[in-house]
């Protein structure tokens, strides 16, 4: 058997491949945030939650009303993404004018009531959710038996990330949105409604968190905490691809996945770690990140 | 006009700590008649479901069973969140001796915390009743005149699941780990095992806790090793990914088998039995192994979230019943005025009760019971809401712990 670096090639291909999945997570989520900061400049720390409630909303709908995975795959994103209209309607919105701080604070605390509440309700250890039938089984491809979900996984992810990229940076809609971060007084002097933008611009960030969260409730447990240790992972992704920059945390999100997934062979004490020393290091050479304007 | 009301107001400052003395000073009075229980364990993360809210519901239950508030003696119970973090949990528990006079620390699972309070308490000389913690060095190397291991602990899971596992022909093993106090001594354990029954470790690799949500590239790794058996040194959330990524990526089918070394009802139950059966696993306490732990389940109750009591809370009503009872037999000014007094009349005592049936109290403060391997229902053989069990077999309560004389504990051998 070939080995790299005294690691089998196969073992190697595996975590490279499996990289990439939980890659995938990270941009999917880390899309979100930038779609969020880079329109509203709000730093908007109930992702995490709204992640967890894009998966629970899954789980509730197959419990209560018999409702699949499909379904759930629209429908939850729509949900949640309105409970995300409503708190940027009566929240968020009075914060624009302050300095980020306000929003951070504002969304860290939000986030916590959401989690507190869902750990009331539903306990601690979490719902069970599995695979929909369609997408069960796996594939032998030699060097490892990869699963057809997780294949699925990073499939609509990486559609999802072109998609969002193209509707801001190709469509009419999208270069409204970027006017308005530039000088929102102009662009209402046109007549267009820049508050309802806003407030549509944080509804869709949300049902992205919310998307992610479905697509992860076959394969991870299903409980309150599963957004918060995700969250901060997920944030490095995006100081390191330079905030608000949607390019930038779709790529780094991939490849922190990718250098996490080798470090868990190499030395697995520090996957958790690694993407923070690669934070340090791009903050300390390119504080705006990798693909931030200064 | 204003100096007197500022005179009023610097007047009220100025006896307000008096005022709050007095129903202080006339609580001390009472205060001697009073036993004070403070639960403490993790009530808002990963461990909430197994111990938290519903520990405090079966010590409540222990104490309206033990008869002794009819007997004139008061035992207020209050509980704490310690996060799982050893400096909180520290904190909470000075405060809770040193100001608000409480006599008994009971729970206190995540055995990093665990290991703080054992100091505390014995530097205080008070009782630590402790049912969540795993680490067996609890009765081992740090053992305590002034501590009770009730419920379980890393030896014992290994010795039960381990040997069952070794004894099923896994001969060769990898252990994924979490990496903190609980997760190190139960691979050490389990790892014991498998070399005396003749196995071998082939390889181990720890996980960041907490943080790892994706167990995939470590099963992988286990896979590659070609290890019969993977063994899961870890707990919860992380035991629950384990499973559930083992299954997608088809690692069971593939004839390796999975020994979740630490497993409780809770997590089976957000698994589901479709992922989860076949699962070998050891408890102490099963809600519906027979007719007592059915009636102890009964009594105590609805449960938090809908949930059955665990052998965690179970092991709260139990050592507090117990505790209660030497309390009633030595009596209240005794009992509070010296822990490690305390403790020595509860090993004095035989314990009995519906939730662990009967069983004794070792010297190094080892609790003795049986301990019970299970194996997960399919769904197909399961009757109902919370009906997961099926029982493999009983090691008896002389064989299910470590022997006194291997754990190193000072006080046992003086």
């Amino acid at each position: 058997m070939d080995e790299i670096f005294g690691i089998p090639a196969p073992l190697l291909f595996g975590q490279l491949l499996l990289g990439l999945i939980n890659g995938a997570f990270y941009a999917l989520l880390s899309l979100g945030l930038a779609v969020i900061f880079g329109m509203l400049n709000v730093i908007n720390f109930t992702h995490g939650a709204q992640f967890m409630m894009g998966a629970f909303v899954a789980w509730m709908l197959l419990h209560y009303f018999g409702i699949g995975y499909w379904w759930a795959l629209l429908l939850a994103p729509l949900i949640v993404g309105f409970t995300g209209v409503v708190i940027e309607k009566t929240m968020i919105s009075r914060l624009y004018k302050l300095d980020h701080l306000y929003g951070l604070l504002l969304t860290f605390g939000v986030g916590l009531i959401i989690e507190g509440l869902f750990r009331n309700q539903y306990g601690s250890s979490g719902m069970p959710y599995r695979i929909p039938p369609e997408l069960q089984g796996a594939w032998d491809l030699g060097f490892m038996f990869m699963p057809v979900y997780r294949g699925w996984v990073v499939i609509v992810a990486i559609v999802m990330c072109l998609a969002t990229w193209l509707v801001i940076e190709k469509t009419k809609l999208g270069s409204y949105l970027r006017a308005a971060t530039e000088n929102p007084a102009l662009v209402q002097a046109f007549g267009i409604n820049v508050p309802r933008m806003m407030t549509l611009t944080y509804g869709a960030g949300v049902a992205l968190a919310a998307f992610a969260g479905v697509l992860a409730a076959p394969i991870y447990s299903v409980n309150p905490q599963m957004g918060a240790n995700l969250i901060i992972i997920v944030f490095a992704v995006v100081v390191i691809g330079g905030m608000g920059s949607i390019l930038g945390s779709v790529v780094t999100g991939f490849a922190l996945g990718v250098i996490e997934g080798f470090t868990r062979v190499f030395y697995p004490e520090a996957s958790a770690t690694v993407i923070f020393v690669v934070m340090a290091i791009v903050l300390l050479l390119r504080p705006a990140g990798l693909f931030g304007r200064a | 006009m204003t100096t007197t009301s500022r005179r009023t107001l610097l007047g009220a400052a100025a006896t307000a700590p008096v005022w709050g003395a007095l129903p202080y000073r006339s609580a001390r009075a009472q205060a001697a008649n009073t036993i004070r229980i403070g639960v403490m364990n993790d009530q808002s993360g990963l461990y909430r479901d197994l111990s938290g809210p519903g520990s405090t519901q079966a010590v409540r239950l222990a104490v309206q069973e033990s008869g002794i508030t009819q007997r004139g003696v008061n035992v207020e119970v209050i509980q704490a969140d310690h996060q799982n973090r050893p400096d909180v949990g520290s904190t909470v528990v000075r405060q809770w001796i040193d100001r608000d006079n409480v006599d008994v620390i009971v729970d206190v699972p995540t055995s990093s915390v665990a290991l703080a309070v054992n100091t505390i308490v014995r530097e205080r000389n008070k009782v630590f009743l402790n049912s969540g913690a795993a680490t067996s060095d609890l009765t081992g190397a740090q053992c305590s005149p002034n501590t009770v291991h009730w419920t379980y602990d890393t030896w014992m899971l290994a010795n039960s699941t381990g040997g069952a596992m070794v004894a099923a022909g896994g001969q060769t093993w990898f252990f994924i780990t979490a990496d903190y106090a609980f997760g190190h001594a139960l691979e050490r354990d389990t790892g014991a095992f498998v070399r005396q029954a003749g196995g071998r470790i082939v390889g181990s690799v720890r996980t960041p806790f907490p943080g790892t949500t994706d167990f995939s590239s470590f099963l992988l790794q286990a896979q590659a090793s070609r290890a019969q058996v993977i063994g899961l040194a870890n707990a919860g959330g992380d035991t629950i990914n384990s499973i559930k990524q083992a299954a997608e990526f088809g690692i069971t089918r593939r004839g390796v088998r999975l020994a979740g070394l630490l497993v409780f009802a809770t997590d089976v139950h957000s698994l589901g039995l479709q992922t989860a059966q076949g699962l070998v696993l050891t408890e102490t306490f099963y809600w519906d192994l027979n007719d007592k732990t059915r009636a102890f389940t009964q009594r105590l109750g609805p449960m938090p979230n809908d949930t059955r009591p665990s052998m965690v809370q179970a092991g709260c009503y139990s050592s507090v019943l117990h505790y209660l009872k030497a309390v009633g037999d030595m009596g209240v000014a005794a009992a509070k005025a010296n822990g490690v007094e305390a403790v020595n009349r509860m090993k004095a005592m035989p314990t009995s009760d519906d939730a662990f049936g009967e069983g004794s109290i070792r010297a190094d403060g080892r609790k003795l019971h049986p301990a019970y391997l299970f194996q997960v229902k399919t769904p197909e053989e399961s009757r109902g809401a919370w009906d997961y069990y099926k029982l493999l077999q009983t090691v008896p309560a002389d064989r299910a712990f470590r022997p006194m004389a291997d754990g190193n504990c000072a006080i046992a051998r003086s």
